[in-house]
């Protein structure tokens, strides 16, 4: 089953990638863009059929190593295929 | 004393911090990240500069399951000494024996340079052997060394008079290279046993390279 982690840092954590981004989108002139927040998306294969326990094992993988809960928020998502 | 440092894949301070330590008098023991037990008799454990596992995540994230990271962990908690440089210090937060996060650098770029730190507080082992305000100048090498804590946590550092070290310019005034909240360079636990800093003493030893300031503060672990 594909697993798709997305990593943001906290609303309210400044972002130095992203506000970089933001800089160099507006030098561009797409004077439009309000704000850039860079994240990371990590896909996963795993050997689960069970939704339900697919995101029970998944969540803990993230509060153990893939995010930093300090300053990091994420979110797990079953891509339809 | 005995110095264990600990070497992971990736780490590149270990042979600094070694001789630093040596040049101090002490005996000094690298321990490889696959050894599940520190040498019998460590005093104090070093974590080093560097890389581990090519800071792959986020930096440290992938060290901190180091089976030598148990030892230390256990090590640290039964009120065992341990300082952690630069990566070492984000290793020490990764593996939440202190409080915070780091981050990438505000300007985005790696930042190797000499910097001037002040001493916030010294009633601790760490930092016993310099005063308060004193001005340090040791050099910082690293591109996720924000340190960030939220508004309590921040108050919590302060109370406990956990804050050890803030970068400055050379008059002391206040000189953010990096983004990090209030400046802060170094902070230690609330058990002043645990202490984790950017900058790195071992490479400010000797006056010739730049700076012996370093010598203080790693003196402070020295009976």
């Amino acid at each position: 089953m594909k697993v798709i982690v997305n990593i943001q840092l906290k609303n309210g954590v400044l972002d130095p990638q992203g506000k970089a981004v933001h800089h160099a989108l507006a030098s561009l002139k797409f004077n439009e863009v309000n704000e850039v927040r860079i994240g990371k998306q990590i896909i996963l294969d795993i050997a689960e059929s069970d939704k339900a326990k697919a995101q029970e094992r998944v969540t803990i993988m993230c509060d153990e190593l893939l995010a930093n809960t300090v300053i990091e928020d994420y979110s797990i998502e079953f891509p339809t295929c | 004393m005995l110095v264990a440092v600990a070497v992971f894949p990736g780490t590149n301070c270990e042979i600094d911090t070694k001789y630093a330590f040596e040049k101090l008098g002490q005996e000094v023991v690298l321990v490889f990240h696959k050894e599940e037990k520190l040498p019998e008799g460590t005093d104090l454990v070093v974590l080093p500069g560097g890389f581990s596992y090519g800071d792959y995540l986020r930096s440290a994230a992938i060290a901190k399951f180091s089976p030598i990271m148990k030892a230390v962990i256990e090590f640290a908690n039964k009120g065992g000494k341990v300082l952690g440089i630069c990566n070492g210090f984000q290793m020490l937060v990764e593996a939440r024996l202190l409080p915070g996060a780091m981050k990438r650098n505000e300007n985005v770029h790696f930042i190797s340079q000499f910097h001037h730190l002040k001493v916030i507080n010294n009633d601790n082992t760490f930092l016993q052997k310099c005063f308060i305000g004193e001005l340090l100048n040791v050099p910082i090498a690293h591109g996720e060394g924000s340190y960030y804590i939220d508004d309590a946590g921040l108050k919590e550092l302060y109370a406990n008079k956990q804050v050890l070290l803030t970068y400055c310019d050379e008059k002391g005034n206040v000189k953010n290279p990096n983004g990090s909240v209030d400046s802060i360079a170094g902070i230690c636990n609330k058990e002043k046993n645990v202490f984790g800093l950017m900058p790195h003493p071992e490479r400010a030893i000797e006056k010739i390279l730049g700076s012996d300031d370093g010598v203080k503060m790693l003196e402070g672990f020295i009976n």
